[in-house]
């Protein structure tokens, strides 16, 4: 049945993606919209995937790194969802749906199985602190694209060299807005996802930090990134070095998201915290 | 026999003092359409005028006398003997005249083609005809609609408005690439040129409100600045107002630059890093080509924007032939009705209808009636024949009768749509 779900899912947003890809090259209107249309659908039988996931394992299936790839991917969805809304950029979503896309097939491809936790580490901290990183992670995303689009544009601008990708972009200004508010409201949320993941640990373990590698890094991308929030918001930095940096603080992430669960072994690396592995 | 007439001025049939003689005054567009309306030689009419074009488009049964007749309304209009008039005019009729008001409405004939203005203009002018003057029927009313589906057309199937090919439009069109919104920029204008000002009317058309001047003249950035509602600075103030501006056009005849990369530099911190772009249309130039590598400084001089409006004029052209190809199709299918709104043809459509439907019922009834006698099958072909004779008799008298009226346009219209007679030429 999940499976099923998935799959249909996938799919939907597989086509989606195509069709925002082939919006950007022929700039017709009408497939942006059925393409839109689609991903909702999409996203539709992703969220159901996922309650029922839910239901069946008796928590958010996030906990491995192959479910953290399916909801992380719903959760960027929902992220462009949102931007879309607030700013109405067509284009934004043929940079984001291949990347979901692609986490999709990999979720898909991964070796495991769904975890299932320990009953005596349940609690709505853990919720709390996962959703918010969650959604703190989808805003950066979009963050990061913004800036590899803002960097397209930009050398387009300055090297005088018009090509096809210069008509289709934004202006600079709007890609700088985008990245500004996803990353301020990124950074809070990821903030109270590390306050609350705290919290948690204390409450489960009996301690604040713990100095676990998953830990660490996803310090040291907080930091990265109140480095660059500070010089945007204090020192006003924007445009290229803005993007630069943006770029630069989601290879931490990414580092963070992947490498601290892949490579380290930690209580955040998943051992610890299954209390046995669902269906 | 109706045919559609054109009569027209434009900026390639007669130089801006002719141009102005007929656009200058609002009331000239009642005037032309309440002529029209009473005019014997004319039963429906359009009457647009702008600055750089005048267009009549009439429908009329003698094209000759109507011709003569609009002729001699506009010279009474722009107060010319018609002998000076007529060399800049053109004139069009038939598909001539439809194959041009397609090309109008498609922005193919206009100065800077592929600008948008036009469509709204015509727009406007057909409002004015169907609401105030009722000059308007029939054939007009499904003209100007096709007109505004072709523009629309061209407008999605090329790309023939998306490239700028003047110079003060393609510095517009970076800087709506540069900035979200215009409305709230700034402009400054260092040096006060004729091409400075034309590119400041184009952003200000653009939403832009605010607006300096520098010139080493006090006076002439005086002058400049009322035109503008802007404000004048001293030439010393330069710098200052370079913390404030965000557009910058540089027009001075000066042999040294104006803006010069170290004291741009020292400035950017102040302006918060926010975006600036210099457009130098100054020979010799007056920004210091090097700022562009400076970060939010965008700077285009006039080679750069010379070499963006040839390359698109050059795309335009080929998204020319396309759009020429879309407007010959409508063209033809416009012919195509044109015809159908004869009586002879659309009585034959009317028969031809009911004898389609006859035939095809008598195949349905025939098979459930079983075996019949070949007397009992020629009895139900006279009785159908004489229901569908009887049924359309009437139509196709009223039809005939309103052969020579005015009103024959639209009782045939109506017929067609009654009766579905065009099913498959719209869409």
């Amino acid at each position: 049945m999940d499976q099923i779900l998935f799959t249909i899912a996938l799919i939907l947003m597989l086509v989606a993606s195509c069709g925002f890809v082939a919006f950007i090259i022929v700039q017709k209107k009408r497939i942006f919209s059925v393409s839109y249309r689609v991903l909702e659908v999409g996203f539709a039988f992703h969220t159901v995937f996922l309650i029922h996931n839910w239901s069946t394992l008796g928590i958010l299936p996030v906990l491995g790194l192959k479910s953290a790839l399916s909801s992380f991917a719903w959760f960027i969805t929902l992220v462009y969802f949102i931007f879309h809304k607030r700013f109405g950029l067509m284009v934004l979503g043929s940079f984001v749906t291949p990347f979901v896309a692609v986490m999709m097939i990999l979720y898909a491809m991964a070796p495991g199985t769904e975890l299932i936790i320990k009953p005596a580490l349940k609690s709505a901290w853990l919720w709390i602190h996962v959703l918010t990183v969650f959604a703190g992670d989808g805003m950066f995303v979009i963050t990061f694209m913004a800036s590899i689009m803002y960097l397209m544009q930009e050398r387009q601008i300055k090297k005088k060299f018009h090509g096809s990708i210069y008509s289709r972009l934004p202006s600079l200004e709007s890609l700088d807005a985008i990245n500004r508010s996803s990353l301020i409201y990124g950074f809070c949320f990821l903030t109270i996802g590390l306050i609350t993941g705290a919290l948690y640990a204390q409450f489960a373990m009996g301690s604040y930090w713990q100095w676990d590698p998953k830990e660490v890094w996803s310090m040291i991308t907080w930091l990265a990134y109140a480095v660059l929030l500070h010089g945007r918001l204090a020192v006003g930095w924007r445009g290229e070095k803005a993007a630069l940096l943006s770029i630069a603080c989601f290879i931490v992430l990414l580092f963070a998201f992947i490498g601290g669960g892949l490579l380290f072994s930690s209580y955040h690396s998943f051992s610890s915290l299954i209390g046995g592995t669902g269906s | 026999m109706i045919s559609i007439i054109n009569i027209g001025m434009n900026h390639e049939s007669a130089p801006v003092e002719f141009r102005e003689c007929l656009a200058k005054d609002p009331e000239n567009v009642s005037y032309a359409l309440d002529f029209i309306r009473d005019s014997d030689h004319l039963r429906e009419g359009f009457f647009l005028s702008t600055c750089n074009r005048v267009e009549v488009f009439c429908i009329c049964d003698d094209p000759e006398s109507a011709r003569q007749v609009l002729v001699d309304m506009l010279s009474r209009l722009s107060n010319m003997p018609e002998e000076n008039l007529i060399p800049n005019l053109y004139f069009f009729q038939g598909v001539e005249a439809v194959k041009h008001i397609f090309r109008v409405a498609a922005s193919l004939d206009s100065m800077i083609v592929g600008e948008p203005q036009i469509l709204g203009q015509i727009k406007d002018a057909y409002r004015q005809t169907v609401s105030e003057s009722h000059t308007s029927g029939v054939v007009l009313n499904r003209l100007m609609h096709r007109a505004f589906h072709v523009a629309k057309r061209v407008k999605t199937e090329t790309g023939i408005s998306q490239a700028a090919v003047s110079i003060s439009y393609a510095a517009v069109e970076l800087a709506k690439k540069i900035f979200y919104d215009l409305k709230d920029k700034k402009i400054l204008l260092i040096g006060a040129g004729e091409m400075a000002e034309l590119a400041a009317t184009h952003l200000i058309s653009n939403g832009i409100t605010s607006l300096t001047v520098a010139n080493r003249s006090f006076e002439r950035a005086l002058n400049v600045a009322e035109k503008f509602n802007g404000k004048a600075v001293l030439w010393e103030e330069i710098e200052t107002s370079l913390l404030e501006g965000d557009i910058v056009i540089t027009s001075t005849a000066s042999t040294e630059y104006v803006v010069v990369y170290d004291t741009l530099k020292g400035l950017l911190k102040k302006r918060r890093n926010r975006p600036i772009f210099f457009i130098d249309i100054a020979v010799p130039r007056d920004v210091d080509p090097k700022i562009n590598d400076l970060g939010n400084v965008y700077l285009y001089d006039i080679d750069d924007l010379k070499d963006i409006v040839e390359e698109n004029s050059e795309q335009r052209r080929q998204e020319a032939v396309k759009a020429e190809r879309i407007i010959a199709e409508e063209v033809i299918r416009f012919g195509n009705w044109l015809q159908t709104l004869e009586i002879v043809p659309t009585i034959a459509a009317l028969k031809e209808k009911a004898e389609s439907i006859r035939k095809t019922e008598i195949q349905k009834s025939l098979s459930s009636l079983g075996d019949l006698t070949p007397s009992q099958i020629e009895a139900i072909e006279i009785l159908t024949l004489s229901l569908t004779d009887k049924i359309f008799n009437d139509p196709v008298l009223v039809l005939k009768q309103k052969a020579g009226s005015k009103s024959k346009d639209n009782y045939l219209n109506i017929t067609r749509e009654l009766f579905n007679l065009d099913k498959e030429m719209d869409n």
